[in-house]
């Protein structure tokens, strides 16, 4: 059986290229080194719950159709509509992302990416403060300091703490997983004395309690790579942290602020912040500062909720200050596989990374008036194109509620929560599965997917599907110019 | 904090492994809704509601009211806080406001939990008709 090396796993920001992938019959029957996410992906895409044939919604039940069929009657509604959302982008390819680009420009319509509803506040916040940042291989190699705040890459990005960061072999930091595994493997002892002291020594369980707490505190004063957690909820990633700090909800803004007043030798006149002891402050600070090389990644607990942008501002800020005593990079963990590639694209087309309107005939951008969510949540739209997305499934259900009345247009392969209550569907290939192309990760290092096995017959890649709706778009705008002159 | 079994809370929505599995196995596939039908609880909160694990529970808030099972958090302490995976039944409750920015609000928006034993949690077609009248 064929064997496909150095494969790039479509899924994550991460976008690992390390992925071994067995095919048989034109299928991928094995994954090695992948994580949860890759395995069930790459094992999926010929699923039960692939769409294969184009679908148009017929009295409120979906029909098949031809694929020349499907596109005029998207063609027909893009070019009809006055102000068209066209959403998504960030399960797809670059060249993808292009066409699309070229055929909202075409049609005068809002287009915006994924971005919008997770790292857009970081990406306003980034225009305004600049971001002192790095690729990912400077941290594998360099960074004894690793911060996560507001992301559980445990859950989401399930190898970047192996591959880039704490737990990997760096050639001038040592990896930390012997560390880890041996605090594991304390308490599980732990566990075990505690349970044993239970059952045969008839003491008071406090008294038992109180002989077995010393045993190990935090160690974030040891020497090689540490790792500090800040989060709501104690996560699986901080579990794994050597200091980690529980904020509360919403409050994330005062303790950056905090950390800042700190790191600038300032006193604080509190005992706690955000629900954290003073002291746990001091003590994180003390190996900010005295770190080499320190890198912070951010996720969505700080952007989607309490300050949103401004939690990015002073997270920035922060990291600007650190860079007064040492070395400090920040980057923010990006979800989807192109979601960088996305912002990047519509930038060097359009001059910004998400929210662009093109309804005055050129590229307009103000998040809050021309982002996709503020756009439904007004009732504005009058038809919509998701691709490689799936916005019913991600956005409140105000937004959702106008996206389902509008004529809508899914392409992509799944039938996913979109597809559902979409009126017209054309299946697509899996990008880094059965067509090839290129994205950014989370680092803005552009990376090629690779195509391993062929779509299911008769299903075309996105780009290849835009291309074809674009130029039907145009041949329907001619027709209609003609008919007017005549 | 509880009046008449009903407990006041800071919702939370984001992403869990078992999510994370789903939505890329297929958002039609039986994994996918019973990952993000749920609501992770501070096993104290349970307490307090009287509700076991697995039991249906009725969050609300300003913007919508949406049934799922509750189910104790392995990542407690955290009272006060619950915890739904991004997903249809999750978009019911959060707040669509986006400040200006673009951005809703998915965490920290108030909401109130309370027992819904003789409430069923909706597959996902139920839930897009009730919701959209599509799907």
């Amino acid at each position: 059986m064929p064997v496909v090396k150095a494969v790039s796993c479509p899924v994550c920001g991460s976008l690992c290229d390390d992925i071994e992938l067995t095919i048989e019959n034109g299928e991928v029957v094995k994954v090695k080194n992948g994580c949860a996410m890759c395995e069930a992906k790459f094992l999926s895409h010929r699923s039960e719950h692939r769409i294969r044939k184009p679908l148009i919604r017929k009295d409120g039940e979906f029909v098949e159709t031809t694929l020349e069929e499907a596109i005029r009657r998207t063609a027909e509604i893009l070019a009809e509509a006055n102000y068209p959302v066209l959403y998504g982008w960030s399960n797809t390819s670059c060249e993808a992302i292009s066409v699309g680009i070229e055929l909202a420009e075409e049609v005068g319509g809002v287009i915006d990416n994924t971005a919008v509803v997770c790292h857009g506040p970081s990406l306003l916040s980034v225009q305004d403060m600049g971001i002192p940042s790095c690729t990912l291989g400077q941290i594998r190699h360099r960074a004894d300091l690793i911060i996560y705040w507001g992301c559980d890459p445990w859950s989401a990005h399930p190898r970047h703490i192996e591959r880039y960061t704490a737990f990997a072999e760096g050639r001038f930091e040592k990896s930390a997983w012997r560390g880890y595994m041996a605090k594991i493997r304390s308490l599980i002892g732990l566990k075990k004395i505690r349970s044993a002291a239970k059952r045969l020594v008839l003491k008071e369980p406090s008294e038992i309690e109180a002989r077995l707490k010393p045993t190990f505190v935090p160690s974030i004063a040891r020497e090689g790579r540490k790792l500090i957690v800040v989060d709501v909820r104690r996560t699986k990633t901080a579990e794994m942290a050597d200091f980690f700090i529980q904020v509360e909800p919403g409050k994330d803004y005062e303790l950056l602020q905090a950390l800042r007043a700190l790191v600038r030798d300032q006193e604080l006149e509190v005992d706690h912040v955000a629900g954290v002891p003073v002291e746990y402050l001091e003590e994180v600070v003390d190996a900010m500062v005295s770190c080499d090389f320190g890198a912070l990644f951010f996720g969505l607990g700080l952007t989607m909720g309490g300050a949103k942008l401004r939690n990015i501002d002073a997270a920035l800020s922060l990291i600007r200050d650190l860079n007064m005593r040492t070395k400090f990079v920040i980057m923010p963990m990006r979800g989807h596989f192109n979601v960088t590639g996305a912002n990047m694209v519509f930038t060097w087309q359009t001059g910004y990374p998400y929210a662009v309107d093109f309804s005055l005939g050129y590229p307009r951008y103000n998040p809050g008036e021309t982002s996709v969510v503020d756009v439904l949540l007004r009732g504005e739209s009058d038809a919509a194109l998701v691709v490689a997305s799936d916005p019913v499934s991600s956005f409140p259900r105000k937004a959702a509620e106008h996206l389902a009345r509008n004529p809508l247009i899914y392409v992509g392969p799944h039938m996913d929560v979109t597809a559902q209550v979409a009126d017209v569907v054309i299946p697509s290939a899996f990008v880094g599965i059965e067509a090839p192309g290129t994205a950014y990760r989370m680092d803005h290092v552009p990376i090629p997917l690779k195509k391993v096995v062929d779509p299911p017959e008769g299903v075309l890649p996105d780009e290849e599907i835009l291309r074809r709706i674009l130029s039907e778009v145009r041949k329907i705008k001619r027709e209609k110019t003609k008919a007017e002159a005549a | 904090m509880v009046e008449k079994h009903k407990l006041k809370v800071v919702l939370l929505t984001g992403r869990t492994i078992e999510q994370g599995v789903g939505k890329e196995l297929g958002k039609i596939t039986s994994e996918y809704a019973e990952s993000v039908s749920v609501c992770y609880m501070d096993p104290e909160d349970m307490k307090k509601l009287d509700i076991k694990d697995g039991a249906n529970v009725q969050v609300s808030t300003a913007f919508g009211s949406v049934v799922v099972k509750a189910k104790k958090s392995l990542r407690a302490p955290h009272p006060g806080v619950i915890y739904i995976p991004y997903g249809p039944w999750a978009n019911v409750v959060v707040d669509p406001e986006t400040h200006g920015i673009g951005m809703p609000t998915f965490k920290g928006v108030p909401a109130t939990v309370e027992p819904a034993p003789d409430k069923p949690v909706l597959g996902l077609s139920e839930l897009l008709k009730q919701q959209f009248g599509k799907g």
